[in-house]
């Protein structure tokens, strides 16, 4: 990634005490690039019951007017909290491989 | 002059006595034989409504460390008080303040590490977190310990590094001595009134605290905190002599007791050093030129003031109430010797590893050391080093 080629502050510039200023920074820090499954929603099946919403440690489920509509890949760690919480009867989510579905979307 | 009381007071008494006056805002302790007194008599003021302080009775010294981490990352003035066991339940956390950089002050009364169970003075319990990143004060007396702590607290927030104040187990935590207590208003006044710059609970300036820092930035931030403790020398000294100036006891990084003409001297941390002062005071009324060396911080480690003042001393015998389990000296000579190197020092130098697990330390021990020495400078060979007291 280019930002990693950034010079990086030495340490006498850098923010005292391992502080990071601002709120809300974790959006910042992308942790998608840990994930080996994703989740992939099956449409039909979701009863938006939000259930998933309410688990998902990385607020990763995007919910739009009540529904949910997808999923923020780039903080979903594949955990699969989401899929295991799933009420539905043979679950409204799938786990799919990350390698076969970054292969699907080069396709 | 500051207006003062001479009273009777035991160390743990004095010590709650300066917590009660600096009036924290959280204290989060577990108690410990024998530093219990100090948050036992703290916990008291609590339920008598003689401080402000929100009292968190923890259940482990782990507990007690992180609570006091949180309420100072919060934003408060935050102390707890340890010993022994408890220090070492609760290194995890030591090393954390330290590196988040917390200003807590922590009273730890010296005692020895089990095993053998023991529950008497040393120094292993401070000397096991001598790495952490904590400033370390030594106190001789109650005196001391109650006048390090209001130091302290000025210290670590100036410095922006937590400060472990200590005292000896039993002999100063539990020996009543006369001593002076400031006015509740000149500690309040000293200490003044804390505001931090970052604080989690400003909501005007978010901020994250403990984020992870991995190979790119955890080397930069130590790097920080190792300036830190450098810089805190002269923050130690400045408060130290603030403090003299306005109540008569000066405090520096060391404390040199008649070393000026002295050819023999015993470096000491603690009420060794008390001890040692007589034992001078008796040595050079039979016209022996003996002298001593208290280091009152241990860390930062104050090399080149030490090297300084033992340069033209002939023979040096560095005391340590606790053993590096290095098959080689103890912590204190280690250092002694370090600093002595550098400055091209080769004076005879002896250690004397003595008092472990309470073991008592007399005039008379200390009194053989400066013998040693003496026979030492006339050439006579010596050990290197030394177990002093312990059956052969």
């Amino acid at each position: 990634m280019a930002a990693e080629k950034q010079e990086k502050p030495g340490w006498k510039k850098l923010t005292k005490c391992d502080l990071i200023i601002g709120g809300g920074t974790a959006k910042e820090f992308k942790t998608g690039g840990w994930r080996s499954k994703r989740p992939v929603l099956i449409p039909g099946k979701c009863i938006n019951c939000l259930t998933c919403w309410m688990y998902c440690p990385d607020s990763a489920i995007i919910v739009k007017d009540g529904k949910v509509v997808g999923y923020n890949y780039d903080h979903c760690k594949g955990c699969g909290i989401c899929w295991n919480e799933c009420p539905v009867k043979g679950k409204a989510i799938e786990m799919v491989s990350e390698k076969e579905a970054k292969a699907k979307e080069k396709k | 002059m500051g207006k003062s009381n001479i009273v009777a007071r035991t160390g743990n008494e004095a010590m709650a006595e300066a917590m009660r006056q600096i009036n924290p805002d959280v204290v989060a302790a577990y108690p410990i034989t024998p530093a219990t007194e100090i948050v036992q008599i703290f916990a008291s003021y609590v339920a008598d409504g003689l401080v402000d302080t929100e009292f968190v009775p923890v259940e482990s010294e782990h507990s007690a460390m992180s609570a006091c981490i949180g309420s100072a990352a919060a934003g408060g003035r935050v102390m707890t008080g340890t010993s022994s066991q408890g220090l070492a339940l609760m290194a995890e956390m030591v090393f954390i303040a330290a590196g988040l950089r917390l200003p807590i002050v922590m009273a730890d009364v010296n005692r020895t590490i089990s095993s053998p169970i023991n529950i008497h003075c040393d120094h292993s319990d401070t000397m096991m977190i001598k790495d952490s990143g904590w400033i370390q004060i030594f106190s001789e007396n109650a005196q001391e310990g109650y006048d390090n702590m209001i130091q302290a607290v000025r210290i670590a927030e100036k410095a922006l590094v937590p400060v472990i104040v200590t005292t000896d187990g039993f002999i100063i935590s539990h020996g009543m001595e006369r001593i002076e207590i400031l006015d509740d208003a000149e500690v309040k006044n000293f200490v003044g009134t804390y505001k931090p710059e970052n604080y989690l609970l400003n909501f005007d300036r978010k901020i994250t605290v403990g984020a992870i820092d991995l190979t790119d930035y955890y080397f930069e931030h130590k790097r920080q905190q190792i300036e830190a403790m450098k810089d805190s020398k002269s923050i130690i000294s400045e408060v130290g002599a603030e403090f003299g100036k306005k109540y008569g006891r000066s405090y520096g990084l060391l404390d040199a007791y008649k070393l000026d003409d002295a050819d023999i001297a015993i470096v000491a941390l603690g009420s060794t050093a008390g001890t040692a002062k007589v034992c001078v005071d008796n040595m050079r009324s039979k016209g022996i030129k003996a002298g001593l060396l208290k280091p009152r911080v241990f860390r930062p480690f104050p090399k080149d003031e030490i090297a300084d003042v033992l340069k033209n001393i002939k023979a040096i015998a560095v005391m340590d109430r606790s053993d590096s389990m290095n098959a080689a000296e103890g912590p204190l000579c280690l250092e002694i010797k370090a600093a002595l190197y550098d400055k091209g020092v080769k004076n005879i130098l002896l250690n004397y590893v003595y008092g472990l697990g309470g073991r008592e330390i007399g005039l008379g021990d200390l009194e053989k050391v400066y013998n040693d020495l003496a026979e030492a400078v006339k050439g006579k060979a010596k050990d290197k080093i030394n177990y002093l007291g312990v059956r052969e």
